[in-house]
């Protein structure tokens, strides 16, 4: 039938030519620009730029925060994709669509907002600042404007398999004894388990790389709240464009080994459990 | 094992739903995520914003020739990257959704590689690129060309962080719809552009609709990118979501938020929209699915 539709529809050559041309130059040729000033640096000077103490610093940080945010978004993400699919509440509609405010709104808006509502005196500082809980300019804060922006990706897509699992399925365990603890753990959460690799996935590799943001809240103090993306910016305002380019350049392989560790995962999972 | 003869449940509940506490514990805690991750902090920039009163929310607006230049910045950018990505998305999602051809999986992959490479990152690499030390820099000088520091480099980084956005929404819409219509207005003897105009389009146009609106949001707050390629000259290549980081860094709160709360305003009309034409898209869907098996039974 797609064959049928190559010797029918007109435009296949054009548009994948022209979908081939605008991808090489948005990804390609940039990219091998990135890879030819790192390359310009010697081995020696590539791994004092790419791996010094600080970079090592942010590198690490980048990764923790982005862990947390992620697991923290799978808990509260999921709980929030299960409770609009399966139960009735007021507003439901107004919150389902309120979901997706985080992707819609600017990176730096809500890091303006959280900086603002988490320092001493800010709506949420207020109560937490006393309790010793410091949000602003902390690592705690880098944690809770990524949770903030890997939102929508986790609960969106949960929603789709949590709606398209079979309800008689359930009904089937609970006849057999199962309690609905059990249901959950045994029947339901293996077959969402794919789903919420990918959310989880999703996620994690967009906080790798998120910096409008974070760089309102962290405070950017090297070696303490200094993420990778900040570090390459900094990097820039001293001209050292070399020593950038590694870094941009480890950032880059972390988001490609995310991705393909996910891609496994995913092919892994749905094997055992689909 | 249960018992159903001696089961504490005078009417048993439905086996696939779970007791009211639950039930309602879920909700509750839900809603108390939702609320504190998103609606306290979009109350908070328009309280943020409207804390001086009206005249001097205006006035942090309107008032600073360097915010307002930024706005008109942000309103020539945004659309060109999404007059752009829109022809993007359009070829790349007919060339997706209506062949196969070898490479397919992985064309797909590499148009989501946006959302997963770090925004400050692209712009380095165009930069290095363009830049004055960069691989075009030398020949960009001797032709007075400006990309870099000027608007196309502001476009061409706008434009790569939200190019999937279009493709992503048309591609999944086009394969659901199938392309009998589109195969039988072609073997009715329609010419590309007839079959384009005619057929395509108006089947697609609610989620075209929606794509061009989120770019267009997208594009409107794209910061990291943007940040490393504009230089931040006031007056000149700040966009809105950088005079907000700049505001910010003057201390000047009540502008910084001014202008922040004019971009949440946007996205809360995106939001609106998207709930609209996912609704009306949902709609033509089923009318289609009726249409068809009425005319399959016919």
């Amino acid at each position: 039938m797609i064959d049928v539709n190559r010797r029918v529809l007109p435009g296949f050559g054009l548009s994948l030519g022209y979908t081939m041309l605008y991808l090489s130059f948005m990804i390609a040729v940039p990219m091998a620009a990135g890879f030819w000033k790192a390359s310009s640096l010697s081995f020696e000077d590539f791994t004092r730029a790419a791996f010094s103490d600080r970079a090592m610093a942010a590198y690490w940080l980048t990764l923790w925060t982005s862990f947390a945010s992620a697991v923290i978004n799978v808990i509260f993400g999921g709980l929030v994709a299960w409770v609009l699919v399966r139960y009735e509440f007021p507003l439901k509609r107004l919150f389902d669509s309120l979901v997706d405010f985080p992707f819609a709104l600017p990176t730096a808006v809500a890091g303006l907002v959280f900086g603002s509502l988490l320092v001493e005196g800010g709506w949420y500082g207020r109560f937490l600042v006393p309790l010793g809980i410091e949000g602003a300019y902390s690592r705690l804060g880098i944690v809770i404007v990524l949770v903030f922006i890997g939102f929508p990706f986790v609960v969106r897509t949960l929603q789709p398999v949590l709606e398209s699992l079979e309800r008689d399925i359930e009904e089937a365990a609970a006849c057999l004894g199962a309690n609905r603890f059990q249901t959950f753990a045994r029947v339901l959460f293996p077959s969402i388990t794919p789903a919420v690799i990918t959310g989880f996935a999703l996620a994690f590799a967009r906080s790798l790389g998120e910096y409008g943001s974070v760089v309102f809240i962290s405070g950017n103090m090297p070696y303490k709240t200094e993420i990778a993306p900040v570090l390459v910016v900094n990097r820039l305002e001293e001209f050292a464009y070399g020593e950038a380019a590694a870094i941009a350049c480890v950032l880059l392989a972390m988001s490609f080994v995310t991705l393909l560790t996910i891609n496994l995962l995913e092919r892994w999972s749905a094997r055992h459990h689909g | 094992m249960a018992d159903l003869t001696t089961s504490p449940h005078p009417i048993p509940r439905r086996a696939h739903e779970d007791p009211a506490w639950v039930r309602w514990l879920l909700i509750g805690t839900a809603l108390a995520v939702m609320t504190f991750l998103v609606v306290i902090p979009l109350v908070n920039v328009f309280v943020e914003a409207f804390a001086d009163g009206l005249a001097a929310y205006w006035q942090n607006l309107v008032g600073d020739p360097d915010t307002l230049h930024s706005i008109f910045l942000t309103l020539m950018v945004a659309p060109t990257a999404v007059i752009l990505n829109t022809i993007f998305g359009l070829a790349a999602a007919w060339a997706i959704a209506r062949f196969k051809f070898p490479g397919r999986a992985a064309l797909t992959a590499l148009i989501d590689l946006p959302f997963t490479v770090s925004p400050v990152v692209v712009g380095l690499f165009l930069l290095l690129l363009f830049g004055l030390q960069g691989v075009f820099g030398p020949w960009l000088r001797e032709h007075d060309i400006k990309i870099v520091f000027a608007f196309p480099g502001l476009v061409l980084a706008t434009c790569f962080v939200t190019f999937p956005v279009i493709a992503r929404e048309l591609i999944p819409l086009m394969e659901a719809l199938g392309s009998d219509e589109e195969v039988a207005a072609v073997s009715l003897g329609a010419k590309p552009l007839q079959l384009f105009r005619l057929i395509t389009i108006p089947s697609i146009k609610w989620g075209l609709l929606y794509g061009i609106i989120l770019c267009n949001a997208r594009a409107m707050g794209e910061f990291g990118a943007v940040f490393v390629v504009s230089g931040h000259i006031a007056g000149k290549t700040d966009t809105m979501p950088l005079r907000i980081e700049k505001l910010f860094q003057e201390y000047n709160l009540p502008g910084s938020f001014a202008v922040a709360s004019v971009l949440a305003m946007l996205a809360l009309v995106t939001l609106l929209v998207k709930t609209t034409l996912e609704w009306r898209t949902r709609r033509d869907l089923e009318e289609r699915k009726r249409l068809a098996t009425q005319g399959g039974e016919a």
